[in-house]
């Protein structure tokens, strides 16, 4: 009993110490350590992928141009994490106007979108970071 | 939002403490569940919680559990016989109130809920004896919790007025105390990965019976999520002397599942 504790409480302090040196680069932004414009363009790449692909999702898709999307999103995540854009798109509720998306949707994105971070190695920490900065879209995107 | 984030909440809580959002992976159009059962073993007792809740369009979550005290070979020398159990029923309703955990993240508003829990314990007769005042009782709570995924925390602090000795399992009120008391609960957790939290809670509980000094409950825990539907936890807790047995302290473990 004595010892199982012990081990719990070394593993506890042993992650909370891995969990602490998480630390950056201060100089280095976001968009940086997502990969610079070959990650953003592979991590958007890989979420349509993904969404195409998804059943719960896909079919949002039905009347998009894809290319524009993704060409968009790059733009727009590149924008968002420091990176050296500007995004030329609509806002976000004006381009999700109409399409009667649900938290489901928007969860669904999500999802692909961490897989596909996951896919390009991109740390536990920076996708939080970038999912802080979108998560807050939920208002403007979700109308049903 | 991430595996960690909604299954942690979606047992009803962190541990000790409930957290403000509504259990499950249900969106404001659909519904979520989970069912668990956690046991902990400290010096003298054994704890034992199984139960299962609902979370419906994000808004209400109804749970129920079923908790047994187990005295095991301490039941004598507390005057019970061997393996005497005190038992309680805890029927619970949560209410969204306002703010998302997750989606609010431009924001420090917390997402915030209030709850009650109806509790009736086993046994009157000998709750009574022990200085209790009643064998049924309710908790009214409200929650209050963020998610800060750019820190990789959660959060969350609820305020519990209750009169629940040992959280009902030995009655309520008691001839010390027979009021309502304010009691605070606050818990953190910090993801290490999509898999991985770990975390803290803490919780006051109130002090009405005067046979037996009640303490604060601690716990530390690391909660393992191997995907959507299952999660693991191991904890040491601290839930102070009970019963005049000394430090209660000792190792839980407990199991969900969910969707």
């Amino acid at each position: 009993m004595i010892n199982l504790q012990k081990i719990i409480l070394s593993a506890f302090m042993g992650l909370s110490l891995t969990a602490c040196q998480t630390t950056y680069n201060p100089s280095e932004t976001l968009y940086d350590r997502l990969g610079g414009d070959s990650g953003v363009t592979a991590i958007v790449s890989g979420t349509l992928d993904y969404t195409l692909k998804d059943d719960r999702i896909a079919h949002t898709f039905e009347n998009s141009n894809v290319e524009r999307v993704e060409t968009l999103l790059i733009e727009q995540i590149c924008d968002l994490t420091g990176g050296p854009c500007e995004y030329s798109g609509q806002t976000m509720e004006r381009s999700h106007r109409g399409l009667e998306l649900t938290s489901l949707h928007f969860n669904a994105l999500v999802e692909n979108m961490q897989k596909a971070m996951n896919d390009n190695d991109v740390d536990f920490s920076s996708q939080n970071d970038l999912l802080a900065i979108l998560a807050p879209m939920h208002r403007d995107v979700v109308t049903k | 939002m991430t595996g960690g984030v909604t299954q942690v909440e979606g047992a009803g809580g962190a541990g000790l403490t409930p957290w403000a959002t509504i259990t499950g992976y249900g969106t404001e159009n659909s519904y979520g569940a989970n069912v668990f059962y956690t046991e902990a073993q400290t010096r003298n007792f054994t704890l034992r919680s199984t139960g299962a809740a609902v979370g419906i369009k994000n808004r209400l979550e109804l749970s129920y559990a079923h908790q047994e005290f187990d005295t095991g070979d301490t039941g004598p020398v507390l005057g019970l016989r061997q393996g005497y159990k005190f038992k309680q029923d805890i029927i619970g309703a949560k209410l969204r109130i306002t703010g998302d955990a997750v989606y609010d993240q431009d924001s420090w508003v917390p997402q915030i809920a209030v709850g009650a829990q109806y509790k009736k314990a086993s046994d009157e007769g000998l709750l009574t004896a022990l200085g209790a005042k009643d064998d049924d009782g309710i908790d009214i709570y409200a929650s209050a919790t963020k998610v800060m995924l750019d820190k990789n925390l959660i959060v969350g602090a609820t305020l519990r007025g209750t009169k629940a000795n040992q959280l009902g399992l030995l009655g309520f009120g008691g001839d010390a105390n027979d009021d309502y008391q304010i009691e605070f609960e606050g818990s953190v957790a910090y993801m290490v990965s999509r898999k991985v939290v770990i975390g803290a809670d803490y919780r006051t509980k109130p002090n009405n019976l005067s046979f037996a000094e009640e303490q604060d409950a601690k716990a530390a825990y690391i909660a393992y999520f191997p995907n959507k539907h299952v999660s693991f936890t191991a904890a040491y807790a601290d839930l102070g002397d009970v019963a005049l047995q000394g430090k209660q302290d000792g190792l839980y473990g407990s199991i969900q599942l969910g969707f």
